[in-house]
Order: structure tokens, then C-alpha cells, then sequence
């Protein structure tokens, strides 16, 4: 809350100043070039695709969403979107699992060779995931996991668990030890100190790793484009290849697309921004 | 409820260093038992060393009647309240009490009684479906305090439970504290570094000091308050416990016949037979160099008392006063280089060096009635009450006559 204050009451000196101001312009200006296309794939996915190439840039007369029906039922966008969703979310949830346990015990324990396995976590943030395709594939390959949506998953997770172990360990680490320890002496064992004191005390953390991971594999065309043949695994990256290819001259369908694969992103930051900064100002702190 | 007893115990950390050793103490049933001493000292770790938290390296502790040097903490059955307090932030304040019971599988009526209970002692009812993040400090510390009590432990173990709290709070909450241990009567082992609380919670007080390779032991004293104050075994208490600090000065006694002379400073005062009985073995020390110890309170100003001694007073030029309403503090020096042991040097810690500056005077306090007009600058007679002096041998810095502290026996006998 306090942090949020500050905040607020910086930005509305920084406006008094003239470089102050000079920023806002700059920022506004940044603002507009970034919305301005987006508004007008929202508006032109409203409007007949005759209409669009009469006029390129103007509001729809009415709402019309035709283009949205047609994208979500014709060009498979339904079934895109469904495996997108499914292997994007279960690839979050079982990297940000796998993690949380890793960087708790990486964050909170000292034993033998504790540091080595830190950085063992850590070398996965230098690895460029893609050139490591090859192995990767023939891996999966072998474990007959080409083409299975388990196998994209597995991989996806992998990518995620170096940065949210490193995030989440840092976090881990600067709880009180305290709460540790008067949680010992309450009679909780390792378990119950995880599961119902450590646990909840990271949740801001969980939110913040859990949309750093979201949003590159919900973007991602590189991996579905090499692991999955068949069309019904797509994701909406590679799905979108088609679809550009059958309705290059459908506009109007083509911007509901676009759009169908933007809105969960959308509603994601809405949602999450909130969650993060909830997290950044609750804090710990001395409690 | 339970005695905790602590057998030679001591601790060596994996690379060597030694942070406690031969620590015997017997806390009785009930007792009220205060661990005090400077930073560094062991208290906390000789506490956490109770609790569990931290391994013995060396010696047994037992827990009434159980050795429980390998027991898990929780199975020790004792209470601890942390300096921070250590809530749980995600939990309401009803749940951070009752946590320790849900895990105890204590029916649910049961936990709600003792929540309840323990709430309305500590007068907390109101906040029970708050969050810690909620309350004021003062708040979260009867929170913290409400966990221990819930739990109906054999011992309640407090590492400096009231250092967070602001100077009002602080005294409010030390009275509380002493009327919650007189009403539950628990045993409990508290750690301080603040020797007002330890003179006025503890019923002893164990007065501890960092150990070092040639005298691996912290402890110093352990008695009730009135005798650390009143017969400290060594410089170290002898300066730890009291405040405004005791004065000390090089000087040495002179026998005349039946009377006994304290010869420091130039200044030459009666001593009070009371004071000899005080150190046996006095006589024999008689012309040898000792350090005199005199407490602020020991002094009164010679307009003030009627009938005032002449031969117990001396003559000194003021150098400041401060006034505290119901006393006066009467800062003056004394021609004589000042008592630099080891005792006094451990203790003035960074400080000993700025007393070195000062070369070859020694400060003295005094405490005087408000009503003496006294300012910087005067020439003040003040009679001293010498039956309270304190003789201390000036090497080692013990009393003399005192059972020398644990690992210092030797020192003293050469």
C-alpha cells in the first residue's frame, strides 16, 4: 500500500518538472504507437472484409461478429485454441510445482553440494533451448513422445524451471528464519512447514513466475512447429500459419483470429498486474 | 511444568569457534530465570540451545527429568517467543495461536477454550480475525505471547521479547509480563541484553560474558538481583549490572589501629567495618593496590546529610550535572589513571579506547538529592556511604573474598 503511495505521489512531481513532463509525452507517444494498430485490428475484425478494402481505417457502421464465428468454427481456431490453453497451463503448473519444491529446499537448506545443485538450476538460464533441438527431438523421439502433447509439455516445463527456481529461491531465502523455527517448536515437521507456512508466504512470487512462463509458451511457434505433426495438437502459433495461408484475402477473419489469440494475454496481465503488485508491496517484512 | 537443568553444556560451531562453554544451571520448577549479558555474550544461543533449535556440542540438557539433548523441539514440550515476534503472516491471529495445538490433533473445543482463554488474558479478544500485518507492535507481541501460553508448555523460553517495542511499551508490557508468570507460575528461561529487565523480571539472574580461548566459560554470577547488585563477583558484573554504571578506581586500604582507611586519588576515606565483613580475607591485602568500587547511589551531598562524617567525605570540582527531576547525576573526575581490565575493557567495548584518550583521570557519578544547588564548575563536598564499598582484586578484576566464577578459580589462586 505504502509502496503504491509513493509511487503515485512521484509520478505527480515528476509531472510538475519539465523533464517530467518531456516523459509523458514520450511515454503517451510510445502509448499510441503501440495501441493504434491494435485498435484497428479490433475494429476492422468487426467489419465485412469488402467494406475493409473500400476503407482501410474506420469504425465499424455496426457490431458485427461474423468474422469471430467464422475463425472459431471454419479454421479450427476452437481446437487451436483448446490445445494452446491446455498445454500452455499444464506446462506452467508442472514447471512452477516442480520448482517451488526446488527452490525451497535450494533457498532455505545448507548440506553437501547444496551450491552445486544451485547452479546446476541456474546454467539452464544460459542455454539457448532452441539449439538444442536435435538431441531434444531425437530424445523425444525415443521415448515416443513425438507428436504427444505430454511431450511438448515436458519440454515446456523444463524451459520454465531454471528462472522460476532462481526467482523463487531468492524469495524463499529472504523469509524469517524465524517462522521456521517457532513453526518447529509449534510441532511442525519439514512437511508441514512447507506445505502450511513457507508455501502461502510465496504466493505473490507463484503469480510472478507463473506469467513470466505463460506468456512465452503461449507465443511459442518454434517447439509445436517441430514436435507436433499432427493438425488437431496445433497450438494457435503454428494453427495460425494455416489459417494465414487459406484466408490471406479474408481480412476480416483474419483480424478475429489475431485477436481470438491475443485476448487471453489481455485478460492475463489484467488479471496478473494486479496479483504482482499485490505481491511486490505485501511483502513479508518484519511481521 | 518443569525444572531445566544444564549439565557442563557447551557449543562449538563446525569451523571451531566456541560460542558457549560449561554452562551449569539449575532452573527450578516456576522459576523465573534471566539470562543477561553484552552482544556476543551466548545468551541466545544457550537459549536456542534449549529450545532446540540450535545442537549441543557439549554436555546434557535435561528437560524435567528427560535428557533431551537429541529430542526434536517439537517433542521438548516448551513455548518460545521470538525477538520478531515470528507470526505467521497468512494466518489470523486466532489461527497463528491455535496452529500449535491443530498439529497437536487437540479437538477443536479444546483449542477454542484455550484460544479464547488465553485472548482474554492478554486482552486480544477484539483482534482474533485480524491478520498480524493489522495490529501495532505491542499487539503482535501479546499475539506472540498468546502462542506460547496456549500451548500450556513445561517451560516458556523469551529471546529479548520486548526489544522491538518502543520505551513505554516496554516497561507497560515487562509489569504484564510479571503478573502473567506470577498467575501461570511456568518456568521461564528469558534472554536480555538489558540489565533493568533482567534486575526486575528475573528471580536470578545468570549475568554471562563472551568466552574466549583462555577462559572458555560464560558464566559469571548467578543470584538474585539484590545480591548481583550488591555483591557482583567481579568487574564484569560489578559494572554490567547497575545504572548509572559503579565507579571504580585504583587505590588501596591502610589499617590504623582498629580503623581502615581507603586511600585513591589523593582523597583518604573511613571505611565502614560492614564493608570489610563484606570482603574476607581483606586483611591480608591491606597496603596492596585494589580497585575500590563506589555506586552513584552510594553518595549523597555533605549539606544533606546531618552529622555527616568528615572523615567519609571528599572534596571534588563538578564538571556536569544532569538534572532527572527526583535525582541528580554529579559528573567529576578523579586524579588517577582509570581501571582498565579485562574485565571493564570487554565491557566499554569500543568505548575503552575513547577512556584510554582520556589519560590519567578516572570518572566518577554521583548520585544527589534534586534539591542540591549544584552546577558545572562548583567545588562540592560529598560524603560516601562507605559501608557499601566494594574491593576487587585489580588483575583479574574479582571480589575479594568471592568464590572466583567458573574457569577463573586459577587466576586467583596465583
Amino acid at each position: 500500500m505504502t509502496a503504491g503511495a509513493t509511487s503515485l505521489r512521484r509520478r505527480s512531481r515528476s509531472r510538475r518538472t519539465p523533464a517530467g513532463a518531456a516523459i509523458s509525452v514520450l511515454l503517451w507517444g510510445y502509448a499510441v504507437v503501440v495501441i493504434a494498430p491494435l485498435m484497428l485490428v479490433v475494429f476492422n475484425s468487426m467489419r465485412p472484409t469488402r467494406e475493409i478494402f473500400r476503407d482501410p481505417i474506420a469504425l465499424p457502421g455496426s457490431i458485427n461478429l461474423d468474422s469471430y464465428v467464422t475463425a472459431w468454427n471454419e479454421a479450427s481456431f476452437s481446437t487451436y485454441f483448446w490445445n494452446s490453453l491446455f498445454i500452455t497451463v499444464a506446462s506452467v503448473v508442472l514447471a512452477t510445482a516442480t520448482s517451488v519444491m526446488a527452490a525451497y529446499v535450494l533457498g532455505r537448506y545448507r548440506f553437501r553440494g547444496s551450491s552445486v545443485l544451485a547452479i546446476f538450476f541456474l546454467s539452464g538460464l544460459l542455454l539457448p533451448f532452441r539449439l538444442a533441438i536435435l538431441p531434444l527431438f531425437l530424445l523425444l523421439q525415443n521415448l515416443g513422445l513425438v507428436d504427444t502433447r505430454a511431450g511438448l509439455i515436458l519440454v515446456y516445463a523444463a524451459t520454465g524451471i531454471p528462472f522460476s527456481v532462481f526467482i523463487l529461491s531468492a524469495y524463499f531465502r529472504q523469509l524469517p528464519g524465524e517462522l521456521t523455527e517457532a513453526a518447529r517448536i509449534d510441532g511442525a515437521n519439514e512437511f508441514v512447514i512447507f506445505g502450511r507456512v513457507m508455501f502461502p508466504l510465496v504466493r505473490p512470487a507463484l503469480a510472478t513466475v507463473a506469467v513470466f512462463q505463460f506468456v512465452p509458451l503461449w507465443n511459442d511457434f518454434f517447439f509445436p512447429l517441430v514436435l507436433l505433426r499432427s493438425s488437431e495438437k496445433w497450438t494457435l502459433p503454428v494453427g495460425m500459419t494455416r489459417f494465414f495461408g487459406e484466408f490471406q484475402t479474408d481480412w476480416s477473419t483474419l483480424f478475429a483470429g489475431i485477436l481470438i489469440t491475443t485476448l487471453p494475454l489481455v485478460a492475463l496481465f489484467l488479471v496478473a498486474t494486479k496479483q504482482i503488485i499485490a505481491g511486490l508491496t505485501a511483502g513479508v517484512g518484519k511481521i | 511444568m518443569a525444572k531445566i537443568t544444564l549439565d557442563d553444556i557447551g557449543k562449538i560451531y563446525p569451523d571451531g569457534t566456541r560460542a558457549v562453554g560449561h554452562v551449569n544451571l539449575d532452573i527450578q520448577d516456576g522459576e523465573f530465570l534471566v539470562l543477561v549479558g553484552p552482544s556476543g555474550c551466548g545468551k541466545s544461543t544457550i537459549l536456542r540451545m534449549i529450545a532446540g533449535l540450535e545442537e549441543i556440542t557439549e554436555g546434557k540438557l535435561y528437560i524435567g527429568d528427560q535428557l533431551v539433548n537429541d529430542v526434536p523441539p517439537k517433542d521438548r514440550d516448551i513455548a518460545m517467543v521470538f525477538q520478531n515476534y515470528a507470526l505467521y503472516p497468512h494466518m489470523s491471529v486466532f489461527d497463528n495461536m491455535a496452529f500449535g495445538l491443530k498439529l497437536r490433533k487437540m479437538p477443536k473445543e479444546e483449542i477454542k477454550r484455550r484460544v479464547l482463554e488465553a485472548a482474554e488474558t492478554l486482552e486480544i479478544t477484539e483482534f482474533l480475525d485480524r491478520k498480524p500485518k493489522a495490529l501495532s507492535g505491542g499487539q503482535r507481541q501479546r499475539v506472540a505471547m498468546g502462542r506460547a501460553i496456549v500451548r500450556e508448555p513445561k517451560a516458556f523460553l523469551m529471546d529479548e521479547p520486548l526489544s522491538n517495542l518502543d520505551a513505554k511499551l516496554r516497561v507497560q508490557m515487562r509489569t504484564e509480563l510479571s503478573l502473567l508468570h506470577k498467575r501461570l507460575g511456568t518456568t521461564t528461561v528469558y534472554v536480555t541484553h538489558d540489565q533493568v529487565e533482567a534486575m526486575t523480571l528475573g528471580h536470578r539472574v545468570a549475568v554471562l560474558r563472551a568466552v574466549s580461548p583462555q577462559r572458555p566459560y560464560n558464566l559469571q554470577q548467578v543470584a538474585p538481583p539484590t545480591e548481583l547488585f550488591n555483591e557482583p563477583v567481579n568487574l564484569f558484573v560489578a559494572g554490567f549490572i547497575g545504572s548509572p554504571a559503579m565507579n571504580m578506581v585504583y587505590g588501596h586500604l591502610e589499617a590504623d589501629g582498629d580503623t581502615v582507611w581507603a586511600v585513591f586519588a589523593g582523597n583518604r576515606v573511613k571505611v565502614d567495618p560492614v564493608a570489610l565483613e563484606r570482603h574476607p580475607g581483606i586483611d591480608e591485602r591491606m597496603g596492596d593496590r585494589l580497585v575500590l568500587g563506589i555506586r552513584p547511589g552510594n553518595f549523597e551531598a555533605a549539606s544533606h546529610v546531618a552529622g555527616a562524617d568528615p572523615d567519609k567525605q571528599i572534596e571534588v570540582n563538578v564538571e556536569v550535572t544532569e538534572m532527572l527531576g527526583n535525582e541528580t547525576f554529579v559528573h567529576f573526575l578523579l586524579d588517577e589513571e582509570p581501571v582498565m581490565t579485562p574485565d571493564i575493557q570487554e565491557l566499554l567495548g569500543a568505548a575503552a579506547e575513547e577512556e584510554a584518550v582520556m589519560g590519567h583521570k578516572t570518572q566518577f557519578t554521583a548520585r544527589v538529592s534534586p534539591d542540591v544547588p549544584v552546577t558545572a564548575g562548583d567545588r562540592l563536598a560529598l560524603v560516601i556511604d562507605t559501608a557499601k564499598m566494594h574491593f576487587f582484586d585489580p588483575t583479574h578484576g574479582v571480589r575479594i573474598g568471592a568464590t572466583p566464577p567458573p574457569g577463573m578459580e586459577a587466576m586467583v589462586q596465583s
